[in-house]
C-alpha cells in the first residue's frame, strides 16, 4: 500500500508526458493526485492507534551487498505529514489549473507529481539510503518548479535553493557512510536499516561530528537561523503552488529529519545541544517575526513568518518532553495548513493585481468579501487564536519549553506577540480602510474553484483547533517511544557527570583515577 | 547469454580473439575504405559497428576466467573482460554518433573508422596487459591514433591546435611513463607485473630507484586520465577535436588509462601503497577542486565537459587512494556509468551541431526544451546523473566510490569530494537552466538521425537502469577486480604457451 502511495504519482507523471491537451493534463494530474490522497485516508482509517511501531511495513532487499533494503513504514510521526502532503498536492493542482499556470501545463503537472513521489518517499522510508534517495529526488522537481514557473529572480532563487540544500545533504551522506561503516564494527554486518542503527555506542567525538553533519542538513531545510537565507528568495520567486508545497511540506522535512534521524541516532549529543538549539530557535522566532514586520511584499512577509514559526517547532523538539514533542509535531501540521493557505491567498491577490506590494492594496474587504473572510480565518489560525489549530500546537510547545528552559519560553512568547502584530497589521493594511487605488474596487472575488481549494484547509483549521484528540492520540505513542530514547541518553549523561559511588565501583576506573577522585 | 564453447579453439589465442577481431576489422576498413567517397562513409561505420559487436560477444567469454598467457604478458581475467566490454560499449556508441557526423564534415571515412578501431585495439591491450611493456604498447597504439583523430577536421584551426597540443604534451608524458618503467625495471629486474609484485613483498620497499620510477609512472598515467596538475591539455583538446572524438577521448581514453593505472597501482603495487597513497590523496583533492571550480566559469559546453571529466577523474582517484576490493569494484562500476552518461551528453552535442557552426556554447541550448522536448529531457537526465542525483547511475557510483573512502578512513577526502561536487551542481544545472528556463538560442537544428537517437536512447536507459538496479553491475565490477587481485596460478600455467 505504501508503495502505491509513493509511486502512483510518478506513474501519473509519466502518463501525463504522453498527453498534449492542456485540459486533459490538468484533469488527469488532479485525478492522479486524488488516488494517493484516497489511499492515505484509508491508511489513516486502518492505522493502529495504540502502536508505536512502524505499520504497513514493506521490506525487500535492494542492494544486498551494502545491506540496503527497500524498507517502508509509517508511524505516528509520519502519518499526518503524509496526509498533509497528499492534501496539499491535490489542492495545489486544483488551484493551479484555474489560471495560475498558463503555459507548459504538462511540465508543471509532471514536476508536481514527481515532487509528491519524492516527499512521500522521504516520509515513508525506514532505510537511510532509501531516505537519502528520496530526499534528493524531491529537490529536483522543486528546482524546476521555481526555475520555470517562478517570477522575478527565479533562476537565481532556484540555484541558491539547490546549492544550499545540496551542501548540507552531501555532508550528511558522508556522515551516513561513516555511521554505517562504524555500525558494521558493532553489528558484524553492514546495514542501512534505521532501527538497527539506533543506540550504537559511539565515542563522544564521533557522535558530535555525525550529529553536526545530520543537523546541518536538516537545519538548512527547516530553515534555522543562520542558514535560512535561501528561503525568502525561493519563496518569493516560486509560483504559488511551489511556495505552498515548499512551506507546507518541504520545510517539515527538516524538522522531520531531526525527529526521525538526528535525535534518535545521537540522543546524547542532542541532549547536550539543547541550549544551542533552543537559542537558535528563539533567535529564529524573533528574527523571523521582526523581519516579517518590515516587509513591503506580502509573500516575503509570509516567508519570514515561516522562519519564525519553524523556530517554534524546533523549540518544542528540543524541549525533549512529551508536551514539546506533541506540540512540535502538531505545529508542523498547523504551519503546513495555515501557511499553505496564506500562500494560496497571496497568490490569488497576485493573480488579480500582478503585484504583492502591501501598499498597493487597502480596503479589499468591500470589494472581495469572501476572500477577506477566508483570509481572516487563516490569519487568525496563523497567529494562534484559541479555537483554531495554531493555538493547540503553540500552547503545548510553550508548555514544553517552559518545563525545559524557562528563559527560552519567555523570549519565545515575545515572538507570539510579534506574530500577532505583523499579521494583524498586514490584514489591516490590505483589507481595512478606504480603497486607495481605483483598480481595487473592481477586482473579482473568489471563483468557485478557488473557494473549493480553500474550504478543506479552513475546515481543517477548525477541526484541528476544536478537536485535536484523534490526531494527538495517534501521534503520542510514537512520540513517547522516541522520547524514551532521549531519556535513556539523558540518564546516561547524568551518570557520566555525577558518577555515584556504585557506578564508579562497577565501572572500570583505574586505581589512579580513583585516587585522584579521592584527593578531590 | 549462454557461455560460448571455446574448448575447440586453441587456448592460446582465446584471450586475444576480441583484440584480433578489432585489429583485422581496422585493416579491412582501411582497405575497403579507399574506394569509398568521404560523404558516403556510413557503410564503413556499420562495418566498424559489426566488428565491435563481434568483439563484444567474444569478450563476454573471458568473464569468469582467471589466468595469464603469452608468458605472463597478458592477463586473462574478469578485470580485462570488464574493461574491454566497457571500452567496446564506448566505441560502439561513438560510432553511432559518428555515422552522420563523418559524412556531414566530409571526414575521410577509411582513416576515421580504422584509426578509431586501432585506438580501441590499444585500449583493449591496456586493459588486458600484465606487463609494463604491453601497457606501454597499448598506450601508444591508442594515443597515436587519437592524436590523428583529434586533428581530423583539417580546415578547422581549433582542431589542428588540439591535435598538435595533444601530441606534444602526450609524447612528453609518454616519456615520463617510459622512464618510470625503465627505473622500475632497474630496481626490480623485471617488467612483468606479477614478478614486480613478488619482488616488492621482499625488501624492495624503500628502494629509491623504485620510488622514483613509481613517481614517473604516476605522472604518465596522471596525464592520460587528466588528473590535476597534468590536466592542462584537456580543455583545448576537447574543444577542438571533432565532437564524437571528444566523446571517445573523454570516455574511452579515460577508461583505458584507468585500466592500466588501476592494474599497476592498486593491484600489483599494493604492497608499497604507503609510499604512493599520500601522493594520490593530494592528486585526488587537487583534481576534484580544479575540475569543479574551473568548470563553473566555462561558457562552451565542450570545455565545461572537459573540466567535468577532470573532476570525475578526481572522484575515481579518491577510491584509488582508499584501495581495497570495494574501492576497485567502485572504480569499475563508476567508469561504466560514467561512460554511458557522458556518451549520452556528447551524442546530444553532436546532434545539435550544424555544418559550419559548432553550436556548442551553453547559450546555444536556450529554449531547447520547447524545440526538442525529448532531447532536452535526456540532457537533463544526464546532467543530473553527473551532478549525482539519485537514483541515477552517477549518484550510485559516487556513493560507491566515497563509501570505499569512508570505509578506509579517508573521511577528509570524502568531505572535500562532496563539497566540490556540491559546487558542480552549479555548472551542470546551468545547462538545464538554459534549456528549460531561458528563451531563444540557436534555431533550426538538423533533424536528429537514427544513429544518434539510438545512442542517446541507449545511454539514457543505461543511466537509469544501472542506477536503479545496481546490484548485478556492482557484483560484476567487484568480481572483476577481485579476479585481478588473485590470479589462479594453476590455470595460468596451463595456458602458458
Amino acid at each position: 500500500m505504501l508503495t502505491a502511495i509513493i509511486f502512483l504519482p510518478l506513474l501519473g507523471a509519466l502518463l501525463i508526458m504522453t498527453q498534449s491537451d492542456e485540459r486533459t493534463i490538468w484533469n488527469s494530474a488532479f485525478i492522479f493526485s486524488l488516488i494517493p490522497l484516497g489511499i492515505s485516508f484509508y491508511m489513516l482509517w486502518q492505522f493502529d492507534v495504540h502502536s508505536s511501531h512502524y505499520q504497513f511495513v514493506e521490506q525487500y532487499p535492494w542492494i544486498p551487498s551494502f545491506g540496503i533494503s527497500y524498507h517502508l513504514g509509517v508511524d505516528g510521526i509520519s502519518l499526518f505529514l503524509v496526509l498533509l502532503t497528499t492534501i496539499l498536492i491535490s489542492i495545489s493542482l486544483l488551484y493551479s489549473g484555474g489560471g495560475d499556470i498558463e503555459e507548459r501545463a504538462g511540465e508543471f503537472c509532471f514536476f508536481m507529481l514527481v515532487l509528491e513521489t519524492g516527499l512521500l518517499g522521504a516520509l515513508l522510508s525506514v532505510d537511510l539510503f532509501l531516505f537519502y534517495v528520496f530526499w534528493e529526488v524531491m529537490l529536483i522537481p522543486m528546482y524546476f518548479l521555481i526555475g520555470i514557473f517562478g517570477h522575478g529572480e527565479r533562476i537565481y532563487a532556484a540555484l541558491k535553493f539547490v546549492v544550499f540544500t545540496m551542501v548540507g545533504s552531501l555532508l550528511m551522506l558522508v556522515a551516513i557512510l561513516y555511521l554505517v561503516f562504524s555500525a558494521r564494527e558493532h553489528l558484524g554486518h553492514i546495514t542501512f536499516d534505521l532501527p538497527m542503527l539506533y543506540g550504537l555506542p559511539f565515542t563522544q567525538t564521533e557522535a558530535r561530528w555525525l550529529f553536526a553533519a545530520f543537523a546541518l542538513a536538516f537545519a538548512i531545510k527547516v530553515p534555522m537561523w543562520p542558514v535560512h537565507t535561501w528561503l525568502p528568495d525561493a519563496h518569493t520567486n516560486a509560483p504559488t503552488a511551489g511556495s505552498v508545497i515548499l512551506a507546507g511540506v518541504m520545510l517539515k522535512m527538516g524538522t522531520y529529519g531531526f525527529l526521525r534521524f538526528a535525535i534518535p541516532l545521537f540522543p546524547e549529543v542532542a541532549v547536550e545541544a539543547i541550549p544551542l538549539f533552543m537559542a537558535l530557535a528563539v533567535i529564529g522566532i524573533i528574527y523571523g517575526a521582526a523581519l516579517a514586520m518590515m516587509q513591503p511584499d506580502m509573500k516575503r512577509l509570509v516567508a519570514y513568518s515561516s522562519v519564525s514559526h519553524l523556530g517554534f517547532v524546533m523549540l518544542g523538539l528540543f524541549a525533549f518532553n512529551i508536551q514539546g514533542f506533541d506540540g512540535a509535531i502538531y505545529q508542523m501540521l498547523n504551519h503546513g495548513i495555515s501557511t499553505g493557505a496564506l500562500f494560496f491567498l497571496v497568490g490569488m491577490l497576485y493573480l488579480r493585481r500582478h503585484t504583492r506590494e502591501i501598499s498597493e492594496f487597502g480596503g479589499l474587504w468591500k470589494s472581495v468579501p469572501i476572500l477577506a473572510a477566508i483570509f481572516m480565518v487563516v490569519m487568525l489560525s496563523s497567529i494562534g487564536l484559541p479555537g483554531l489549530n495554531g493555538f493547540i500546537g503553540e500552547f503545548q510547545i510553550m508548555l514544553g519549553g517552559y518545563l525545559r528552559i524557562k528563559l527560552a519560553t519567555v523570549f519565545a512568547v515575545t515572538g507570539v506577540i510579534l506574530g500577532a502584530l505583523y499579521m494583524l497589521w498586514l490584514y489591516e493594511r490590505v483589507m481595512f480602510g478606504p480603497i486607495t487605488k481605483a483598480v481595487n474596487e473592481t477586482i473579482a472575488d473568489l471563483s468557485a474553484r478557488e473557494i473549493v481549494s480553500m474550504v478543506p484547509l479552513v475546515a481543517l483549521m477548525f477541526f484541528m483547533g476544536l478537536y485535536p484528540k484523534p490526531l494527538l492520540d495517534r501521534i503520542e505513542p510514537s512520540a513517547l517511544n522516541l522520547l524514551s530514547r532521549v531519556h535513556v541518553a539523558e540518564a546516561r549523561l547524568e551518570q557520566r557527570r555525577h558518577p555515584t559511588a556504585l557506578a564508579s565501583a562497577t565501572s572500570n576506573l583505574t586505581a589512579t583515577q580513583v585516587a585522584a577522585a579521592a584527593v578531590k | 547469454m549462454t557461455p560460448i564453447n571455446f574448448a575447440s579453439l586453441n587456448m592460446i589465442w582465446l584471450p586475444v580473439l576480441p583484440l584480433a577481431v578489432v585489429a583485422l576489422a581496422a585493416m579491412a576498413v582501411l582497405l575497403i575504405g579507399v574506394r569509398v567517397d568521404d560523404e558516403e562513409s556510413e557503410g564503413l561505420g556499420f562495418l566498424t559497428l559489426a566488428a565491435l559487436v563481434i568483439a563484444f560477444v567474444l569478450a563476454l567469454g573471458i568473464i569468469g576466467q582467471s589466468g595469464i598467457a603469452f608468458a605472463g604478458a597478458i592477463a586473462i581475467d574478469g578485470f580485462a573482460a570488464f574493461f574491454e566490454l566497457s571500452i567496446l560499449i564506448a566505441a560502439a556508441l561513438t560510432v553511432l554518433m559518428s555515422l552522420d557526423y563523418a559524412g556531414q564534415y566530409r571526414l575521410p571515412g577509411a582513416e576515421y573508422y580504422s584509426l578509431l578501431l586501432f585506438s580501441v585495439l590499444g585500449m583493449m591491450l591496456m586493459a588486458t596487459a600484465n606487463d609494463l611493456i604491453v601497457i606501454f604498447i597499448g598506450l601508444e597504439t591508442m594515443s597515436i591514433s587519437v592524436y590523428v583523430l583529434a586533428g581530423m577536421l583539417r580546415r578547422d584551426p581549433r582542431s589542428n591546435e588540439a591535435s598538435i597540443k595533444y601530441f606534444l604534451l602526450g609524447a612528453f608524458s609518454t616519456g615520463f611513463l617510459l622512464y618510470g618503467i625503465a627505473l622500475v625495471y632497474a630496481a626490480t629486474g623485471t617488467i612483468k607485473l606479477i614478478a614486480i609484485h613478488a619482488a616488492l613483498t621482499s625488501d624492495m620497499a624503500g628502494n629509491p630507484l623504485l620510488l622514483l620510477g613509481l613517481g614517473l609512472m604516476l605522472i604518465g598515467f596522471g596525464f592520460k586520465v587528466a588528473a590535476a596538475p597534468f590536466h592542462m591539455w584537456t580543455p583545448d583538446v576537447y574543444e577542438g577535436a571533432p565532437t564524437p572524438i571528444t566523446a571517445f577521448m573523454a570516455v574511452g581514453v579515460k577508461i583505458a588509462a584507468f585500466a592500466g593505472f588501476v592494474r599497476v597501482f592498486m593491484v600489483q603495487l599494493a604492497p608499497v601503497s604507503e609510499h604512493w597513497t599520500i601522493v594520490l590523496w593530494g592528486l585526488a583533492a587537487l583534481t576534484m577542486t580544479v575540475g569543479n571550480v574551473l568548470a563553473i566559469v566555462q561558457t562552451n559546453i565542450k570545455r565545461m565537459l572537459a573540466y567535468s571529466a577532470i573532476a570525475h577523474a578526481g572522484y575515481i582517484l579518491v577510491a584509488m587512494t582508499a584501495g581495497g576490493t570495494d574501492a576497485g569494484g567502485a572504480i569499475l562500476y563508476y567508469l561504466l556509468g560514467y561512460a554511458f552518461t557522458n556518451l549520452g551528453i556528447f551524442a546530444i552535442v553532436v546532434a545539435l551541431e550544424r555544418g559550419g557552426s559548432a553550436n556548442d556554447e551553453i547559450a546555444d541550448y536556450r529554449g531547447l526544451a520547447s524545440r526538442h522536448p525529448m532531447m532536452a529531457a535526456a540532457m537533463a537526465l544526464f546532467m543530473l546523473s553527473l551532478t549525482g542525483v539519485p537514483p541515477l547511475v552517477g549518484f550510485v557510483g559516487k556513493f560507491y566510490l566515497f563509501s570505499a573512502a569512508v570505509h578506509r578512513g579517508f573521511v577528509g577526502l570524502a568531505v572535500i569530494g562532496m563539497l566540490t561536487s556540491a559546487a558542480s551542481a552549479y555548472y551542470y544545472l546551468s545547462v538545464i537552466v538554459a534549456m528549460y528556463m531561458q528563451e531563444g538560442g540557436a534555431v533550426e537544428e538538423r533533424p536528429a538521425r537514427p544513429g544518434i537517437v539510438a545512442a542517446i536512447a541507449i545511454a539514457a536507459i543505461a543511466t537509469v537502469l544501472i542506477g536503479v538496479y545496481p546490484q548485478p553491475y556492482m557484483n560484476a565490477a567487484e568480481n572483476a577486480f577481485a579476479s585481478a587481485l588473485s590470479p589462479d596460478e594453476s590455470h595460468a600455467t596451463a595456458m602458458m604457451p
